[in-house]
Formats: structure tokens, sequence, C-alpha cells
């Protein structure tokens, strides 16, 4: 069974300093459209893809997160790349397996998966 | 939708983008009855009675970017072909409490699906906020209380961190678990 226990024990690790995730501005942020659209077109596993895979490699400096419709309803599932320095990258019409070499390539690596791009896929 | 806990994700995000602090969701399934209830109730804005009543017309949004609004209209039809009920109680300044009630043996019956990756993604991508998730079936039940989680990691650590996510990944399906068990019985 879990316990809150368990979670003071997770408190009281990051109290000793083992392995606390600290806020910064220096974060890649990503940014998953959850609005009616994206949802309806796979959004929910592409998401859950993004927040195991960042969290099974312990990605210190990546913030996931939701947002809305951002109009572009026909490339849905899309995932933004926001950088510290604001460049964004736009993936679209993404699937659990794009996402995580997304993941593993953009965010872990650096290197832009072009092919899943916006300006690839718009023709 | 394929399975109405991604209405429940889509309903959800309209009480976040409403600047709720507090998001309480509700799934209750009664065999006796046959009846399943869903209800997300938040502490946003609110809206006004006629603002309330608009949001169920597809062509009817707050959205700048295009002109359908299809996430409540579609909970709405989705409750309504079982033969079930549906409603929204909103007061402006108080939150909006979104009621849906299925019958769960109508053959136009959508699957309630991954509930618990709905509320986990709910969670872990806005940590910020309280999520109250309670879940009951007949007799079995359970809730998970973010501010609980909150208190226990004595806010040092984020309920977006990784062991906590996995923490409340698990709990879900252990307690997820023990209520089919009962089920099965």
């Amino acid at each position: 069974m879990k316990s809150l226990e368990e979670l003071q024990a997770i408190r009281d690790k990051a109290r000793r300093g083992v392995s606390l995730r600290g806020q910064n501005d220096n974060a890649v942020r990503v940014l998953v459209g959850m609005a009616t659209c994206g949802i309806a077109a796979g959004a929910r596993p592409v998401l859950n893809a993004i927040v195991e895979e960042v969290a099974k490699r312990n990605l210190q400096n990546v913030i996931v997160t939701q947002t809305g419709c951002i109009g572009i309803c026909q490339f849905e599932p899309v995932v933004e790349v926001v950088s510290p320095q604001g460049e964004k990258v736009t993936y679209v019409k993404m699937t659990p397996e794009k996402a995580l070499r997304v993941v593993n390539d953009h965010l872990v690596n650096g290197n832009v998966v072009t092919e899943y791009t916006i300006g690839a896929n718009s023709n | 939708m394929q399975e109405l806990s991604l209405n429940v994700m889509d309903i959800a995000q309209n009480s976040i983008s409403a600047g709720a602090t507090l998001v309480e969701i509700s799934v209750k399934e009664d065999s006796a009855t046959g009846e399943m209830a869903i209800v997300i109730r938040d502490n946003g804005r609110g809206m006004t009675a006629e603002q309330a009543a608009s949001v169920t017309d597809p062509f009817y949004t707050t959205r700048t970017t295009r002109k359908v609004g299809l996430g409540v209209p579609l909970f709405k039809m989705e409750a309504e072909m079982t033969g079930g009920s549906f409603r929204i109680d909103s007061k402006p300044g108080t939150g909006t409490t979104v009621t849906a009630k299925f019958v769960t043996s109508h053959v136009d019956m959508i699957p309630l699906g991954d509930i618990d990756a709905t509320i986990r993604l709910l969670i872990a991508c806005n940590p910020n906020l309280d999520f109250v998730y309670c879940r009951r079936k007949n007799e079995r039940g359970f809730t998970l209380d973010t501010r609980e989680l909150r208190n226990a990691l004595g806010g040092e650590v984020p309920l977006d961190s990784p062991e906590v996510q996995v923490w409340i990944e698990e709990y879900l399906a252990e307690q997820t678990q023990m209520i089919k068990e009962e089920t099965s019985v």
C-alpha cells in the first residue's frame, strides 16, 4: 500500500540534498496542446510519453505543461518546445513514438527533429 | 472522444483557464441504479447565467483562435445519448460545477477509459494547482487530494518531481485495482 509516509521520505531525501529539482529560469518549456482538438487527436498519450520520459531520464531543466488551442487544429497533436531564450520549435501530428524522439534528440541532445516540425509538414 | 476520461481532461482544462486553484473531480458508479456520475467542480471565476447557458452551444466560445467550442457540447451529447443528463451550475466569482450522468448499460455508453492518466497528467502539468479526485464504485472508493500530498511533502518537493509522479501513478493504480477486485467478486 502506498502511504503518505513515503512522500515524507521523499521530502526527507530532498532535504538531504540527494535529489531536488530546483526552480530555475533556464528551463526548456515543453507545451502540449490539450484543448478539445488536441485531446481528440490523441494528445494525452503524447503528453504522457513526454512526462514519463522526462521523469525517467530525470531531466532537470525541462518543464512539461499543457496549453490550450493555438489555432492550428488540423496539425494536432501539437507540441511546442521553447528554449530559455524564447526560441520556439513547433512539432505537429505527434505520436508517443515521435514524442520520445523529440525528448531524446531535442531535449537531451539539442538537435531539432526537423522532419516533425510544422515547416516540414505544412504542404 | 474515445474515452470519457478525455472529456474530463478537456473540461478540467476549462477550469484551469478560468483561474481555478482547486479542481475537484469525482467519478461515481452505482451498479444498482446503472448510473455513472462525473462531476468537475472548480473555484474559478465562474460564469453568468447567460454564459453558462451558452457554453453548450457549439458556436459559442471565448476563444479567439476560431469560432467553435466543442468541449462542453460533446460532453453533454455523450451523456444525453445514453439517456443520462447534463448540467452546469456556475456563479461569477464562486466557480463552476459540471455534472454529467450516464446510463452505463446503454449501447451508446462511451467507456470511461484511462481516468488515472487524466488525473496524473493534470497534476503533473499543473503542480501549483490543487486537485481532489474522488472515485467510487458501489461500496468501494478512494480519494486523492493534492493538498494532503503537498502537506506530506512539507512544501519542499514540487508535485511534478519525478519521485512524486511515480508515487501518484502507483497509488492510483493500486486503489483502482482494489475497486475492480471488489466488483468482480
